[in-house]
């Protein structure tokens, strides 16, 4: 029975968005393709929720198993509230005149497709069908990005599209010498493509082979990552597209791109011959941690700024898993939950800032909690959690985080506490203005807009209150699988 | 695979480093597009070769992709957008043509010393191989680097696609290899509808297809 209601949750997961694509390609009417997308994204969500307690078997294209379920259902979540948000900014955008009707069927069926795409990439057993998923959720992105059609998104675009094709060419590459390397042991065809076959039988692959691999697909993924130096789409993508696609490249696509080193480093892990992916990790973390922490100080635009935060913390997060071990993993795993809604819940708000004022500019957006009192105190709160401040979920992970490096690499520990204060200086610096200072308008929004940003930031108030047992116990046994 | 196999299979993988040095080294477009058209057409070659003797017809499939995708079409496609927006002039380089082949020259010695060391337990033709097709992959990079134009761009990352082409089709039964290069000619036409709407923009000042609409006397 079990496997029978975990194959319908995976078909789910998957057929959902497929049925979306078509079903929002051809109504061509947004109200009624905006809920619909909703509702989509609602029985998605359901169904990776299934998935956590029914497990399918495992085929030689598909895999659920304890790891790619956090990442399933945090993506579903997100993308449930971000469907919701995006179905009042759109009405907003489509008054304004920014988008036509006709673009917003294009807009809402590649939001499906985009679901589809990071889906598989995560459900996929097979790394060249986890590359060709990547590569599709890259492509939709970039004609997201670029919907508005201004010189500047079209510009945004470009570059997104350049840099994420370079990155993915050196993930196939990386993909390919995983192959060779493991042809020899599992025998060719797909079998030696298989994740849960490559890491259980990675102890017998040629070392060398996999050392060079790894670092291909290091840069590769890792550039869809946003890692520095590899970085430089990131902020221009979160900048000129809509905040809807802001708020679902930040919360999940750069975690997806993560999943997938992370499932390379575990077949790394299980070869003795090689040399440790860490150092590898924990540097590059360190270096777009600094250097996005320093990038803020200087941003004016308001999307901009959150881009290098979330720059910053996919650096916080990959130092984690680059340390390894029970602790760090478990910092690390929560601080990518944490920071997915977060993130996005404060796109949510940015979104609903950027309309209300008309700019982007930081200098003008001025004195929120007097003209919009609720989104601007949701706003802050936001900043507060983003920056680390207790009592949100962000500060127990870098608590842990913080912890465990200075049990284990004092010096490490050193840089990562500079890096996370110049972060969250500038952040506060930023904030302030943008919250307290000194204006006469008066914004009028309907308070259930918020919705979707009150409940990721309560989300993230109660895991940094009180953690359930059972989730504890669950990023544990992950924390462990990662190694 | 007998030595005479294997020495066709370098020729032809050979053949292929030597064209992306006469990519790198051509600086005019209509040229550019013809030595990318050989490009793809000894790619063709050398891939149908890797199916005759690997006896793998699937890979015949990639290489019928390679010939009639990116040999015919996108060269056809390419040249077309390229005369219609007068744009064949000369390509600035950012650096002169002597100190880009030797780089590029360079970074071949680099891709040998790299991969043979470490591929000594996989087959004498797949260590050759790979070799040459990270020198393609390496030298489509450099291209990329080394020109601000959008076409010449595109035409560089090609080229270090079919260098990734040759390293997947020599890795003996690796599987998903025709799904894959479908995969990348879906993003090369994407490569090249991009170009055509950013070289609107140069003309008409903005791809906002609301004032091309009204260009044409259209309004919505």
């Amino acid at each position: 029975m079990n496997v029978s209601i975990g194959a319908v949750a995976l078909a789910g997961i998957l057929g959902i968005p497929l049925l979306g694509i078509v079903l929002l390609a051809a109504i061509p009417n947004y109200r009624f393709a905006a809920p619909l997308n909703v509702a989509l994204c609602a029985i998605t969500l359901v169904s990776s929720g299934a998935l956590y307690s029914h497990r399918p078997e495992p085929s030689l294209y598909l895999i659920v198993d304890d790891v790619n379920t956090v990442f399933l259902i945090v993506g579903a979540l997100v993308g449930f509230t971000t469907s919701v948000f995006s179905a009042g900014y759109i009405a907003h955008e489509l008054q304004t005149r920014r988008l036509r009707p006709r673009d917003l069927r294009f807009y809402h069926a590649m939001y499906q497709l985009l679901m589809f795409a990071m889906n598989l990439a995560l459900v996929s057993n097979n790394i060249g069908l986890m590359w060709v998923a990547i590569e599709m959720a890259t492509l939709t992105t970039v004609m997201m990005v670029g919907i508005y059609r201004t010189s500047a998104a079209l510009e945004a675009a470009w570059k997104y599209f350049i840099l994420g094709s370079v990155g993915i060419a050196l993930a196939l590459f990386g993909t390919i010498l995983v192959y060779l390397a493991a042809e020899g042991s599992l025998g060719e065809g797909m079998p030696a493509m298989a994740w849960d076959r490559l890491s259980t039988h990675s102890a017998g692959f040629d070392p060398a082979l996999l050392n060079l691999s790894f670092v291909f697909l290091l840069l590769g993924y890792g550039t869809k990552v946003g890692l520095v130096p590899v970085h430089a789409w990131l902020p221009d993508a979160h900048a000129e597209g809509p905040t809807p696609i802001s708020a679902v490249l930040s919360g999940l696509l750069l975690n997806v791109a993560l999943f997938a080193l992370l499932r390379f480093k575990m077949i790394m892990a299980g070869n003795p011959g090689v040399i440790s992916p860490g150092p590898m990790m924990v540097t590059m973390g360190l270096a777009s941690l600094i250097f996005a922490g320093l990038m803020i100080y200087r941003r004016r635009d308001i999307k901009r700024m959150f881009a290098y935060s979330s720059i910053e913390h996919m650096g916080i997060i990959t130092f984690a898993f680059g340390l390894g071990g029970p602790f760090a993993n478990f910092a690390g795993l929560l601080q990518m939950v944490m920071h997915s809604l977060t993130k996005s819940g404060i796109f949510f708000g940015v979104g609903y800032v950027c309309q209300l004022e008309g700019t982007q500019q930081i200098a003008d957006i001025r004195g929120l909690t007097h003209s919009q009192p609720l989104l601007g105190w949701l706003l802050l709160f936001g900043v507060m959690a983003i920056a680390g401040l207790p009592p949100f979920g962000i500060f127990t992970s870098e608590f842990l985080l913080v912890t465990s490096t200075f049990a284990r690499a004092p010096w490490l520990a050193m840089l990562l506490v500079v890096g996370l204060l110049i972060a969250f200086s500038a952040l506060m610096l930023r904030i302030h203005g943008m919250a307290f200072g000194a204006t006469d308008k008066r914004h009028s929004l309907a308070a259930y807009r918020l919705a979707p940003m009150a409940l990721h930031l309560t989300l993230v108030a109660i895991a940094g209150v009180y953690l359930p047992g059972a989730i504890v116990a669950w990023f544990r046994h992950v924390a462990i699988l990662l190694g | 695979m007998s030595p005479f196999d294997s020495n066709i299979a370098h020729l032809l993988a050979g053949s292929m480093v030597l064209v992306s040095f006469l990519l790198l080294y051509q600086d005019r477009m209509l040229p550019l597009l013809n030595f990318f058209a050989i490009h793809a057409c000894v790619l063709a070659c050398s891939v149908g070769w890797q199916a005759y003797v690997q006896r793998a017809p699937h890979l015949f499939i990639t290489a019928l992709i390679a010939l009639l995708f990116k040999g015919v079409m996108i060269p056809v496609a390419l040249r077309r957008i390229v005369v219609r927006l007068g744009i064949h002039r000369t390509i600035e380089n950012v650096v002169s043509i002597g100190p880009t082949m030797l780089f590029g020259i360079a970074l071949v010695g680099l891709s040998i010393i790299v991969m043979l060391p470490v591929t000594q337990s996989a087959a004498t033709f797949v260590r050759e191989d790979l070799a040459f097709a990270l020198s393609v992959v390496l030298l489509g990079f450099l291209m990329m680097v080394m020109r601000r134009n959008a076409v010449s761009q595109v035409i560089g990352f090609m080229s270090l696609e079919n260098g990734l082409v040759l390293a997947a089709s020599g890795a003996r039964g690796m599987p998903l290899v025709v799904e894959i290069s479908v995969g990348f000619s879906v993003l090369i036409a994407f490569f090249v509808v991009g170009i055509f709407l950013f070289r609107i923009r140069e003309r008409f000042d903005t791809v906002d297809l609301q004032a091309l609409d009204m260009s044409r006397g259209e309004s919505t």
